[in-house]
């Protein structure tokens, strides 16, 4: 079997194995853990091949692009279907914790599984309407995660989550049916050469502001970003941490994806789009951050910041530009299921989610409370963490394409996280409480937290391999030729 | 043909934005199946209507007729009705237990995630 195929079938069949297997959540547990491991390791083995043989693609069903359906695999995709891998697994392992029995019991880890197809589906889509159903794939069992436990606030939450993530998906349908009627096509590279030069034709230029809609809201960009705060506090710390780490960011991902194969980001109606959704997404999450009292409302407002970072790299669009959002892209999700776990623990020991009851963890929890620094340098982009280098390359590619403006409200952004990050910090350790804390912080949420501590503060120290990456992925993304050569063969 | 479906998509895509911003959860449902409809319908169009024969081949000939119709749209719109279909299951049960859960349909009273200040 094609290794392509394998980060899309291994959790599926890990799906179909939990659901036969839903009575016993034991066994439902090692599935879960094994699948999402073997999918960390699936994606190093697609790094490799990558970077060995260039580009991987597949036609499915033999039949020839354009008209079959192509799954290809590039450096980035490659590289995020491992991290995706990592991250998940460290989530499952922070869950056989963190979830209660019944959310267990009601489907949890199939949902998960169903998640994890979607998302790798979306990675490696090389066909526009393939990535529309990969979507409500991810869609489908993220309403699932969502709703799962069944209290109040979580419907309440997942009502607004559904509202929106339901326009967006219609949006993204009408405008690949748009985008076909004016190309004839759906495969991207196909339309990468259908669109070259033709940007100003109203059908295309329709069909790029309704996919920047569906992906806007898919990354809760600003205007369309108000489910991300409705809904990302209610589940399970466990769903806040996988959704936070992966479903804003294949929002990214297809951002950057679609808007540099299929469509010239540099076009003036798709810059002054990104350039005052990315400031406004960035402002807003800054003022949410620093105003709400709820430890994970916090997190989602940081999420926000994060993803108008990206927004403002893909904007700017030069390779460094796109390597910088693309290192950011990666260690975003890492550092974010850290982030989101550690206040999960947070939250568990102090047993309250309002900063201002939480406190005095300092004393009994020093350990965490390192830990809680270490990840917080990391979301703040100060070394020595990971945090730094994407900030560095981004930082410096917009200078030297000349976006002063981007530079401001990158730096500024910067430093509200850490002013965010530092005000949860102080909040949850070192505010005086009179309550003891006798809690025990146990080996499934200490070791997860651990492990990602370590490979933040391990590629902060050593970065060069991630830069690499970045740096590979970012030709290709900017320069096409190779993928398009791929999927379609050689022509002359 | 094709002026007639683009105007119908139009009045089903305005009538749908009414209904959806009407702050009425079921409403909002309403809408919904109608702006994934006419999606569908901008997708049949995109896809040129003609009135040409099934886009079958014969084996004696082994390639397809001049007059065969495009199946690309029918087959893009045939997943989007299957998949509609069962986001629009799952919404409705979600609506209904809102609704059984929070006593209202109407999306402004529902604040039990994001309670108001005064109310915390």
């Amino acid at each position: 079997m094609n290794l392509l195929l394998v980060p899309i079938i291994l959790p599926l069949a890990a799906t179909a194995i939990c659901v036969a297997l839903r009575r016993v959540s034991g066994l439902q547990r090692v599935v879960n853990f094994v699948a999402a491991l073997g999918l960390a390791w699936t994606g190093w083995l697609l790094v490799t091949a990558v970077q060995e043989q260039g580009i991987q693609s597949v036609q499915l069903s033999g039949w020839a692009a354009p008209f079959g359906i192509s799954l290809v695999a590039d450096q980035l995709a490659a590289t995020l279907i491992m991290l995706t891998g990592v991250v998940a697994s460290m989530v499952v392992l922070f869950g056989f914790s963190d979830l209660t029995s019944g959310e267990e019991k009601h489907g949890h880890p199939i949902f998960v599984q169903a998640l994890l197809t979607g998302v790798c589906g979306a990675f490696l889509a090389g066909d526009i309407f393939n990535l529309y159903v990969w979507f409500e794939v991810m869609l489908i069992a993220s309403f699932g995660l969502l709703v799962v436990g069944g209290r109040k606030d979580q419907i309440d939450g997942a009502v607004k989550y559904v509202g929106l993530n339901l326009i967006a998906t219609t949006a993204m349908l009408a405008g690949i049916g748009l985008l076909y009627g004016a190309t004839g096509s759906l495969n991207m590279a196909a339309l990468h050469l259908a669109v070259e030069g033709n940007m100003d034709q109203p059908g295309i230029l329709a069909a790029a502001s309704l996919l920047l809609f569906a992906f806007a809201a898919k990354s809760a960009m600003f205007p369309l970003y108000f489910w991300l705060p409705a809904a990302y506090h209610t589940p399970s710390h466990t769903t806040s941490a996988l959704f936070a780490a992966l479903l804003t960011k294949v929002g990214v991902y297809t951002l950057i994806r679609v808007f540099s194969l299929v469509f010239d980001v540099q076009h003036p109606l798709l810059q002054v789009l990104l350039v005052t959704s990315g400031v406004a997404t960035l402002s807003l999450g800054i003022f949410g951050a620093m105003n709400e009292n709820h430890a994970r409302r916090v997190l989602a407002y940081l999420v926000m910041v994060s993803i108008g970072v990206m927004t403002l790299g893909i904007a700017a669009g030069t390779t460094a530009a796109i390597a910088g959002t693309i290192l950011y892209l990666m260690q975003t999700l890492i550092v974010t299921a850290a982030l989101f776990m550690i206040v999960g623990c947070v939250a568990h020991l102090a047993k309250t989610e309002k900063l201002d009851r939480m406190g005095g963890l300092w004393r009994s929890y020093p350990i965490m409370g390192a830990m809680f620094v270490l990840i917080m340098l990391g979301v703040a982009g100060i070394p020595p963490t990971s945090g730094f280098w994407p900030k560095v390359l981004l930082v410096s590619a917009l200078a030297e394409a000349g976006r002063w403006e981007l530079v401001l409200a990158v730096v500024v952004g910067s430093l509200a996280t850490l002013y965010a990050v530092m005000r949860l910090f102080s909040a949850a350790f070192w505010q005086a409480t009179k309550t003891r804390r006798r809690a025990k912080v146990d080996i499934f949420r200490f070791t997860p937290i651990f492990i990602l501590t370590v490979l933040v503060v391990g590629f902060g120290l050593n970065g060069q391999g991630l830069i690499d990456t970045a740096r590979l992925s970012s030709v290709s993304i900017i320069d096409p030729a190779d993928y398009i050569n791929q999927v379609l063969g050689e022509r002359p | 043909m094709d002026i007639a479906l683009s105007i119908l998509t139009g009045f089903a895509v305005a009538g749908a934005s009414y209904l959806m911003m009407s702050g009425s959860l079921i409403r909002f449902l309403l809408g919904l199946v109608i702006v994934s409809n006419a999606v569908n319908l901008i997708i049949f169009v995109s896809g040129r209507l003609t009135f040409a024969g099934a886009p079958f081949i014969d084996k004696a000939v082994g390639s397809l007729g001049v007059d065969a119709a495009n199946p690309v749209p029918q087959a893009l719109v045939l997943t989007a009705i299957v998949i509609g279909l069962g986001l629009f299951a799952f919404t409705l049960a979600l609506a209904l237990r809102a609704y059984s859960e929070m006593k209202t349909d109407n999306a402004d009273e529902m604040r039990l995630a994001e309670p108001r200040k005064d109310q915390e």
